[in-house]
């Protein structure tokens, strides 16, 4: 992790010194341990303050619809995936960006670990060899990484990126049979009554802040459906229909794009389980349409085409 | 939500002679003329459908049919025209993919999946428009009134 965060302001110091981009978008240390934070970097002065390890958990490219300058961006391979959906979409131009690429093996759910460790205050966390260590006033804790990652690490496809113009580090291995759609296999054979009541018990929590979408890389609408009032689509309380309304929705509405990068679920305030709806939207594109979202910048969003064979058999 | 609160639905006095409100967007082009056939060919078909006519099936927004549920419909059907017949060349494909991602994700929340049909309709079946009503009138019967999904007054807004 350090040989690559080095790596990274090397080639990043490179980049600025030579002027090809205007900007550098990376992460710098966040103001409490277990946290990141984003920074964009303009002179080869700041690079310095460049991170790269395992609480680098943001998608940066959130930062890209609708910049003017060129732009160098660290990104993942969910974030990369991002981007390609970006790119496909026209929000960004792929000359504009320069995307650094860095092979990641997981993320640390900071959730996670606060929930194991309970009350107690850390105040410094660092990760190596696949070990967390923590350390707090009077405690020191060392956990195993494995147990602590993000949901979505668990079952990510693309741990090294697919596209970009520069690649940090060595690959590292993917992960071998991983069955990204267990759980949403589990819930297709419950009853409809277990369905609809674990929709209804995820929802409940909803407090209607919109922090799913706002830290979504690819909600760039100028105007939400959530926000019109012209017509108003959606009721804005926390009334549990128009907050069912507004999931199934906001997730129909990134069918296809989303790539589980997961930062709607580490945006909720509320802890709730995005990503079972979101998986199962996955599932089915994958499976009725055959597509993948952000793997490649020459295709169309799947509901923004069609095949003449494209299965019909729901329909009288 | 409890469970309880999904028994006091606004129809669950009257059980007995309760009928089911069908909201049914129709594209103008073939299946509001398929109905239009229906009516002039004297076709009985039942009183249950509320058709609003839309341009195409492609204008069909998945909102319109999540706000129908919520304002007391107690199924929807969606009808356009025969793959290779839309009036825009490819309104109703693109509509096809929609339509497939929007029935199983509602399913898959535990609405059932009868509530919501589509169906392609040409002008010039308006007996199969009868059948269909008939079809979806039939099976949301057999569901009773809708309970999930449905916006009640007593619920805060």
């Amino acid at each position: 992790m350090q040989k690559r965060e080095k790596l990274l302001k090397e080639e990043v110091k490179k980049l600025l010194d030579k002027k090809q981009v205007d900007m550098v978008i990376g992460y710098e240390k966040g103001t409490l341990a277990l946290r990141t934070t984003p920074c964009f970097l303009a002179s080869v002065d700041d690079v310095d303050r460049l991170v790269w390890n395992e609480f680098c958990e943001n998608n940066l490219a959130k930062y890209l619809p609708g910049r003017k300058e060129k732009v160098a961006i660290v990104a993942k391979g969910c974030d990369v995936r991002s981007i390609v959906g970006l790119i496909q979409e026209r929000q960004i131009t792929r000359e504009q960006i320069f995307i650094v690429g860095i092979p990641c093996e997981g993320i640390i759910d900071r959730r996670k670990i606060e929930s194991r460790l309970g009350e107690k205050e850390i105040l410094e966390a660092t990760c190596e060899n696949g070990k967390i260590l923590l350390r707090g006033e009077d405690f020191q804790e060392i956990l195993k990484k494995g147990d602590f990652l993000y949901d979505s690490c668990k079952v990510c496809k693309y741990r090294n990126p697919i596209v970009f113009d520069l690649l940090i580090g060595d690959r590292v291995p993917e992960l071998e049979k991983i069955d990204e759609y267990a759980e949403v296999r589990k819930f297709e054979a419950e009853s409809p009554d277990e369905r609809w009541l674990h929709f209804q018990k995820e929802i409940s929590k909803c407090i209607r802040c919109y922090a799913c979408r706002s830290a979504c890389p690819l909600c760039y609408c100028e105007q939400c459906f959530v926000d019109q009032s012209q017509p108003r689509w959606i009721g804005i309380t926390d009334n549990p229909s128009d907050v069912g309304v507004f999931h199934l929705f906001r997730v129909f509405h990134v069918a296809g794009r989303c790539v589980d990068c997961g930062a709607c679920s580490r945006a909720c305030p509320m802890n709730i389980d995005h990503r079972w709806l979101l998986k199962k939207m996955e599932k089915d594109v994958k499976e009725l349409f055959g597509y993948e979202a952000g793997l490649s910048v020459e295709e169309v969003p799947p509901l923004a085409t069609f095949k003449e064979e494209d299965p019909q058999d729901f329909i009288k | 939500m409890s469970k309880n609160s999904e028994l006091q639905t606004p129809n669950s006095k009257l059980q007995t002679d309760w009928e089911p409100k069908i909201v049914a967007f129709l594209c103008n082009w073939c299946s509001y003329a398929g109905a239009d056939l229906a009516g002039i060919s004297r076709i009985q078909y039942p009183p249950n459908v509320r058709i609003i006519r839309i341009p195409c099936s492609g204008r069909v927004h998945p909102l319109f049919i999540m706000r129908s549920l919520q304002n007391g419909a107690d199924g929807v059907l969606v009808s356009g025209c025969h793959p290779g017949d839309c009036h825009y060349i490819s309104g109703n494909y693109i509509a096809r993919r929609r339509f497939a991602i929007l029935k199983n994700l509602l399913e898959y929340v535990g609405i059932e999946p009868e509530r919501v049909q589509f169906s392609w309709v040409s002008a010039s079946e308006g007996e199969k428009f009868a059948k269909v009503v008939e079809d979806v009138v039939e099976q949301v019967k057999a569901l009773g009134p809708a309970k999930r999904l449905v916006k009640r007054k007593a619920d805060p807004h």
